[in-house]
């Protein structure tokens, strides 16, 4: 690559009002997600929080990770999502009430993980580990396929759990297949 | 004025995104945002133009010269049509749609490189930030189709979206298979942006369309039909069939909202034919960029953008010379001799600009050449794509939606797949 002349002077563009909207956006989305009761609604505003993850993955200077997000969950699990919701009668689901009485396990799980927030926001630093070194983002996808395949300075030291994440991905492909084919 | 002056310093190698400056991105992003639209424009002439000759017809001949005014008329006429929306339909979802298929497919431009600094930006994942924003234009499709409330445009969404899925598939291991190559030079370090995957053919002296022949050109076979379906263009449209579902997934839809759907669409295709450039035709760099390099062959090649200019000029002085000459065709005349005047001057231009650049090295001319000359070929090569999208549509008749899933899982995906596996193989042995 030929050294490029960087213009003097130049400025993070990820500044803190970026932060700021991208967490308003996710979490006013999130609420329309549970509020709505109309599930296409519901799926559209998911949407929007999933992409607004992405953007806070981006100013984590992880810009693999924000890429897969776009591609996995917003434009792959989502459209499937919302394929399957578009056959569903919408006014039969709108009238209906939530027939289902798990709220009280809702209600404890939510609060464990605001404890967990309220805690890594009060004393972050010496309740989470701190060895996220942080790679310039040239590197960072490289990185990441050191950790997963191995080379020189990562060791693929998650290579196994990664395998294992696939076998569980395929175990669940065969089992989808088995249930829709009735003769293999 | 700093920031505004850096970028005619014919130094300065990197794009505006990465190197920081906002206002040369925002510049950048209204320059592309304006090419793309009249390129639209003169695509939907084009294209009716291309396909009533492929039939034997005339196509548009009553607005300007040979219909060239015909898409401002449509336009126009799209502006001010009423904007209907149904009863019974899903009000905001009906109205937020199309922005929504126009919001992916334009903003995946900010990393198209049209040249080594000529991008927007230059992201560590370029490729992929393509794919996945361009993939969310498939939520445009599906959710116009669903808040139409209607027969018609829910099937064209559903067959949309689960065509614009399988060929997602094909298409993704096809790139994967060019994305190997980048990482099998010397140096063994790929890329994912899309100006280092140039780079990376630029570096290994080979287009990756060449690259351990037929491996490549098999990719770039794959991506070329899994792009027109992802597009949903002739042979696929079935999403907007408009023998079986009227129009698809906007039949609904009418005046400036059906237009931006339009838009859409074509932007889409122009986004799909440049990532397939850049994977596999060496984006920005001339042809034969080994055989026929030094500044002999840099000065011909940077004649060729004022050389086409000149070329339409001469068509349009031509056109204008044969004009009859009844009274009614005085306008069209003036029009037409106008613009060939201001075509002519273009071409002279450009060539001003790569004598200029080719007499002094270290010019601001020699950039401005340099940049003419990566944008020119850029283009180019992107126009034989979009070309082939008018051939397509003339030549082959639609597919049924079984056969076209068929294509896509038994067909396009075994032979990706294969593509990969055998060039991960060669590129261990061999790269």
């Amino acid at each position: 690559m030929n050294p490029a002349i960087v213009n003097p002077g130049a400025a993070p563009i990820a500044t803190t009002f970026f932060f700021y909207f991208l967490a308003a956006a996710a979490i006013l989305s999130g609420l329309v997600v549970i509020t709505r009761r109309n599930a296409v609604h519901s799926a559209l505003a998911l949407i929007v929080t999933l992409l607004s993850v992405a953007g806070l993955y981006l100013m984590l200077y992880a810009p693999f990770v924000a890429g897969v997000q776009i591609i996995v969950y917003a434009g792959g699990i989502m459209v499937l999502f919302l394929f399957v919701i578009m056959l569903v009668n919408i006014e039969v689901t709108v009238k209906d009430r939530q027939f289902n009485r798990i709220w009280p396990i809702g209600l404890v799980a939510s609060c464990l993980l605001l404890t967990i927030f309220i805690g890594a926001y009060s004393k972050g630093k010496s309740l989470l580990l701190d060895r996220a070194t942080q790679l310039p983002e040239a590197v960072n996808t490289q990185a990441i396929a050191g950790y997963l395949y191995g080379d020189a300075g990562h060791m693929g030291q998650y290579t196994f759990a990664f395998e294992i994440a696939s076998l569980l991905l395929l175990v669940a492909i065969l089992g989808a297949v088995i249930m829709t084919k009735k003769k293999i | 004025m700093n920031a505004l002056m850096s970028y005619l310093d014919p130094r300065v190698t990197a794009t505006p995104g990465s190197a920081g400056n906002e206002l040369w991105a925002l510049i950048y992003v209204f320059v592309i945002f304006a090419g793309v639209a009249v390129i639209v424009l003169s695509m939907n002439w084009l294209e009716r133009k291309a396909l009533a000759h492929f039939q034997i017809r005339l196509g548009p001949m009553r607005v300007g010269p040979h219909g060239l005014l015909q898409p401002i008329a449509d336009a126009l006429k799209l502006m001010t049509k009423e904007d209907i929306v149904p009863a019974d339909a899903d009000e905001v979802v009906f109205r937020f749609a199309p922005v929504i298929g126009l919001l992916a497919a334009f903003t995946v431009y900010i990393v198209i490189p049209f040249g080594p600094s000529q991008a927007v930006t230059d992201m560590n994942i370029g490729i992929l930030f393509m794919l996945g924003v361009s993939s969310l234009g498939v939520l445009g499709i599906v959710t116009a189709g669903w808040s139409s409330n209607s027969h018609y445009p829910l099937i064209g969404a559903l067959r949309s979206s689960a065509q614009i899925i399988s060929y997602e598939v094909a298409m993704g291991l096809a790139v994967v298979s060019a994305l190997l190559m980048t990482s099998l030079n010397a140096q063994g370090t790929g890329t994912l942006s899309m100006i280092g995957i140039v780079q990376a053919q630029q570096q290994q002296h080979i287009w990756f369309v060449f690259k351990f022949f037929p491996l490549g050109f098999i990719a770039l076979i794959i991506f070329a039909i899994a792009m027109v379906a992802e597009t949903n263009r002739a042979p696929f449209d079935l999403p907007e069939a408009e023998s079986e579902l009227t129009a698809g997934f906007h039949t609904e839809y009418s005046g400036l909202r059906w237009s931006l759907f339009m838009l859409a669409e074509y932007a889409a295709m122009i986004a799909v034919s440049s990532i397939a450039v850049t994977l596999w035709l060496g984006g920005w760099m001339h042809p034969f960029p080994n055989w026929l390099n030094g500044p002999t062959w840099e000065f011909i090649f940077s004649l060729f953008p004022g050389l086409t200019f000149g070329g339409l000029a001469l068509i349009a002085f031509i056109g204008t010379a044969r004009m009859p000459s009844h009274p009614y065709f005085k306008i069209q005349r003036a029009g037409l001799a106008i613009f060939a005047v201001f075509l002519g001057f273009l071409a002279l231009l450009l060539l001003a600009i790569a004598v200029a650049g080719h007499a002094n090295d270290a010019s601001i001319a020699a950039r401005c050449r340099e940049g003419v000359d990566n944008i020119y070929w850029f283009m180019l090569k992107v126009a034989v794509f979009m070309y082939l999208f008018i051939w397509y549509r003339a030549t082959w008749p639609r597919y049924r939606f079984d056969q076209l899933m068929k294509v896509g899982w038994k067909v396009l995906l075994p032979i990706s797949l294969g593509v990969l596996i055998v060039t991960a193989i060669v590129g261990v042995i061999f790269g």
